[in-house]
């Protein structure tokens, strides 16, 4: 600890160099905790989905909807303790930007099948009893300020006209990345106003045991395959995941983007490094007269770097904490999106490696240095 | 009094290590900046090249993707009759009544894919004029064929010419492939409307795409269409309906690139200021020396932000040299309007090139100001004392 | 047993052309206590019998024995440490540490060793006490004259008593006043402190002070 002084004289000989390195740490941090916790969100997004539910969907393509005589039949396959359905209304509230997942779904087997979805008991008994009732996520109150009771519009897109639904209930989910912001209505109301035209989307199948879940989807499948629409049966989960998938690469995109912001850092930190002790290389020169050893002259550079680097490190991530985790406007369009604390931890392993990385080269150059040679070019 | 450039590149050179780690720093900025723009555009540029400003397209009232649009074989053989409805040698009208509907094929690379299937008229290739058959042939009506657009093939098995598909619980035989400029429609299958219509979503058509005999009335065939109370449909100009699809997803990427481009430049700049205020600081005598022979301050002072600008060109131009390689490499989202998997290339157009150069320029503009101002505030006295000592 | 003992110390360097000998056959005995000045020429080789003695430079042959020790065959951190224990060195331009005050800059050597740091702090005292800057402890080195700070240069090179003091033309930067209170402070840590000190000079006046006067020419040493 005692050489410490000699590493914060350095680090503050030239204060504005410093800082400015140190900043750039921390702008490079602050990239790296918001890019891998869009990752974190979008993880967050599939591991929302239950391993002990089922969906059940038309193996031609999720825009195909299913009989819905399938019910009966798929409470007959062995193993099966419960079956809803559910299916995407896909209506718009006054304008088309004003996006929010819309679900007709038959809310006598619903609710029970998703403990997630958490509701006053009576707020629930009120949306039972009117038709045209709608139970929405507390999110999506705040952001169209809506009030128990209002009644509001939808144009439909798939199912043409308008639609009235009134207000019953508000939902909190139990878990953030669930979303706040999905609005619940009843099947019959869907069914009885399209016309009679629409059937279920999909099934949710609750089997019996979890453990048997994959068995479960198989006897299911089987079940429908030579019937006129085959089914696909896979867990929540894995349909979840699947959705995150047809983003597209943006595992690679982050990485990539990650890589790049990384090596640019790090030639601005070893830059800055290999500068200073250019400048330094005299008074190197100097203390190995006085016996201080080659290792511990290059151990003081390398704590030089490891400092600008892991304070620089520090305030990106600090600065990434409080301004994006909890950042109502991020989980609106990702929820789940939140800096965990192991992406904290990763965040500084990487000002770490960082740091050692760009006081590599200068602190072999002290180590390396002939005092003979670096005195005379001095004088 | 300009002070040479040679000057500027002499010192470049004679700190080769500080020049080198700037201006690559900057490059990964630079390069970062034009790929996520690439990505952007290349995403945009599909869907605004599938639709043609000649067409329309028509939905049903309210639908908002054509997944969701139902037009029936009356209201589109109205449409078909309608006067402004360009029409070939023979007199047919130029028309196309389509379905489209949405499956999961399996990926080459695993996974399901979502692929819009789309059954036209014969009459499509004369209305969609920018499909072209690379290989094989197009369709025969009622025998089961399809062509498959080219980008599918590469991610899609059995796709080959002489191979089978199978989806809708059925074959098809693949006798064709096809491009079209980039578009998303390379990204999908083709069939006989008449023949997938059974098959699929019953005695209904998704949507009407025609091409106008005057494409400049747009606006009154538009209206005409819309106000026909037969018809109940939404008319689109085709290129805008498509562009429409991308705006948003465009529009996220784009501020993307440049929020993340933006961030990691503020980094690069202040890596820029440190070897600049460097740079300042070791040719005190020099700059001393100048002033003294009578060079203004304030060349002294564009010298170096010259000097810094050309760190940055240099980084500009390795970063361009990073990113080029990208372009043309394909990658997919989806098209959340219809579903589907949209596969589309990364797009570096000169535009962007020189766009990415002129941000280095900015990075280096700024990232030199500072430092340059100190040179040319230097008193005379005080930088030629440093000589000295 | 000397002190010191060279034995055929000889250096060279290769220069693009030829070998130029730097230094040639030099044998030297110091005795503990001594006080000696080295003269001689530009490039006479004055330098690199220093650095050689200060473990800074490895000879081409020859032997170099200091209080027991064979310098030469020590390896870069057993030399560091050695340095450290025995030699104090002092520059022709001071070579302080600016980020450091004269009280951090004579502590530096202190730095290396085992002493707590009331410790250290009573021998940097002492030491500027001797050089008699015991007022200016907390000054930086830009804060201080130039004979100040060469006064402090000589406090680093005594603070961990080293059995020898190498002075690289101490008096070469300097006015004559301020020359002459660092050859008079030389003196004492050879007549107080009973320190050997060599001294490498180019002044004949100052070379005068020390009690035994060598010459050094084309790499070889006269006594």
């Amino acid at each position: 600890m005692k050489h410490a002084r000699l590493v914060w004289k350095n680090l503050t000989r030239n204060k504005r160099r410093s800082i400015l390195t140190v900043l750039s740490v921390g702008v490079a941090l602050f990239l790296f905790a918001a890019l891998q916790s869009v990752l974190t969100a979008l993880d967050a997004t599939s591991e929302v989905g239950s391993e002990s539910r089922l969906i059940t969907r038309n193996a031609t393509g999720i825009v195909f909807p299913l009989p819905e005589a399938y019910t009966q039949r798929l409470r007959a396959v062995d193993g099966v303790e419960a079956v809803s359905w559910a299916n995407w209304f896909g209506g718009t509230y006054i304008d088309s930007r004003n996006y929010f997942a819309q679900f007709a779904v038959d809310e006598e087997t619903f609710f029970s099948m998703y403990p997630e979805i958490q509701i006053a008991p009576a707020q629930l008994d009120a949306f039972n009893g009117e038709k045209s009732g709608t139970i929405v996520g507390q999110g999506l109150m705040e952001r169209f300020g809506w009030s128990l009771g209002q009644t509001i519009v939808l144009q439909g897109t798939i199912f043409p006209g308008d639609w009235e639904f009134v207000i019953r209930g508000v939902y909190e989910p139990d878990n953030p990345s669930f979303g706040d912001e999905n609005m619940y209505f009843h099947y019959d109301y869907l069914f009885e106003n399209s016309g009679e035209s629409a059937t279920p989307g999909w099934f949710i199948v609750r089997p019996s045991d979890p453990n048997l879940a994959t068995e479960v989807a198989a006897r299911i499948d089987g079940s429908f395959e030579n019937s006129s629409d085959p089914t696909q049966t896979e867990t929540e989960k894995a349909f979840q995941a699947g959705f995150v998938t047809m983003w597209g690469n943006v595992g690679f995109l982050v990485r990539a983007i990650g890589t790049a912001v990384f090596f640019a850092i790090l030639l601005v930190a070893a830059n800055t490094m290999m500068m200073s002790s250019r400048e330094r290389i005299n008074e190197v020169a100097v203390l190995k007269t006085l016996g201080f050893r080659d290792g511990l002259l290059s151990r003081l550079v390398v704590a030089e770097s490891l400092a600008i680097s892991v304070v620089g490190g520090v305030l990106g991530l600090a600065a990434a904490s409080v301004m994006l985790a909890n950042n109502e406007m991020l989980g609106s369009i990702l929820p789940g999106y939140t800096v965990l604390p192991s992406t904290m931890l990763q965040g500084l392993a990487i000002a770490v490696v960082l740091g050692l990385i760009s006081g590599f080269v200068p602190a072999r150059e002290a180590a390396r240095l002939s005092v003979v040679d670096a005195l005379r070019r001095v004088a | 009094m300009k002070i040479p450039i040679l000057y500027n590149l002499r010192s470049l050179r004679a700190r080769p290590t500080a020049t080198l780690t700037t201006a690559l720093g900057m490059a990964l900025v630079v390069a970062v900046f034009i790929g996520m723009m690439a990505l952007s555009l290349g995403f945009q540029a599909a869907l605004v090249e599938t639709g043609s400003t000649e067409n329309i397209l028509v939905l049903r009232r309210g639908a908002d993707s054509e997944l969701s649009s139902g037009i029936n074989r009356d209201v589109a053989n109205a449409i078909a009759a309608l006067p402004f409805v360009a029409k070939d040698a023979s007199g047919k009208p130029l028309i196309s009544p389509e379905t489209f509907v949405v499956v999961g094929l399996e990926r080459r690379s695993g996974g399901m894919a979502n692929v819009v299937i789309r059954g036209v008229s014969p009459e499509a290739f004369d209305v969609r004029t920018g499909i072209r058959i690379t290989e094989g042939r197009t369709f025969r009506p009622g025998s089961g064929e399809i062509i498959v657009g080219e980008t599918l093939v590469t991610r899609v098995p059995n796709t080959e010419i002489g191979e089978s598909l199978r989806f809708a619980g059925r074959d098809w035989e693949v006798v064709g492939h096809f491009e079209a400029g980039g578009s998303s429609f390379e990204s999908e299958v083709w069939g006989e409307n008449e023949l997938f219509m059974p098959v699929f979503r019953g005695q209904v058509f998704q949507t009407v795409a025609l091409r106008m005999e005057d494409p400049s009335a747009f606006e009154g065939v538009a209206e005409t269409l819309e106000a026909d109370p037969r018809l109940a449909v939404d008319a689109h100009l085709e290129r805008e309906f498509y562009a429409n699809q991308g705006t948003l997803l465009g529009d996220i990427l784009r501020f993307l690139a440049v929020f993340i481009a933006g961030v990691m430049a503020i980094g690069a700049v202040f890596g820029a200021v440190n070897t600049m205020y460097s740079a300042v600081d070791s040719r005190a005598p020099e700059i001393g020396v100048l002033l003294a022979l009578g060079f203004k301050p304030r060349s002294v002072m564009a010298s170096f932000v010259v000097e810094s600008m050309l760190i940055a060109l240099l980084g500009g131009l390795i970063g361009c040299l990073i990113a080029l390689p990208i372009n043309g490499l394909v990658t997919s989202t989806t098209n959340w309007n219809s579903f589907s998997e949209v596969a589309f290339a990364f797009r570096v157009t000169p535009t962007l090139l020189v766009a990415g150069i002129v941000f280095a320029l900015v990075m280096g503009v700024i990232g030199g100001f500072l430092p340059a101002r100190r040179a040319a505030r230097r008193p005379v006295v005080e930088a030629l004392r440093e000589v000295g000592s | 047993m000397a002190l010191v003992e060279l034995r055929d110390l000889t250096k060279r360097y290769q220069t693009e052309a030829e070998i130029i000998s730097v230094l040639e056959d030099v044998d030297l005995n110091i005795e503990a206590g001594e006080y000696l000045s080295l003269m001689g020429p530009s490039g006479s080789g004055k330098s690199t019998l220093l650095n050689l003695m200060a473990g800074l430079d490895q000879p081409d042959s020859g032997t170099i024995t200091i209080d027991g020790s064979e310098i030469t065959s020590l390896g870069p951190n057993r030399l560091a440490d050695w340095r450290a224990n025995h030699i104090g060195f002092v520059f022709q331009f001071y070579n302080l540490l600016p980020v450091l005050t004269a009280f951090q800059n004579v502590e530096l050597p202190l730095l290396l060793t085992n002493l707590s740091k009331d410790e250290r702090r009573e021998r940097v005292e002492v030491a500027l006490n001797v050089v008699n800057l015991s007022d200016r402890m907390e000054h930086y080195p830009r804060q201080l004259s130039g004979g100040q700070e060469q006064r402090v240069g000589i406090a680093r090179a005594i603070v961990s008593d080293p059995v020898m003091i190498l002075a690289d033309e101490p008096t070469g930067d300097l006015d004559a006043a301020s020359a002459e209170e660092i050859l008079t402070l030389l003196e004492r840590l050879h007549s107080e402190f009973n320190k050997t000190v060599l001294m490498v000079t180019h002044d004949q006046h100052a070379a005068e002070r020390a009690h035994r006067k060598m010459y050094l020419e084309k790499g070889v040493l006269h006594q």
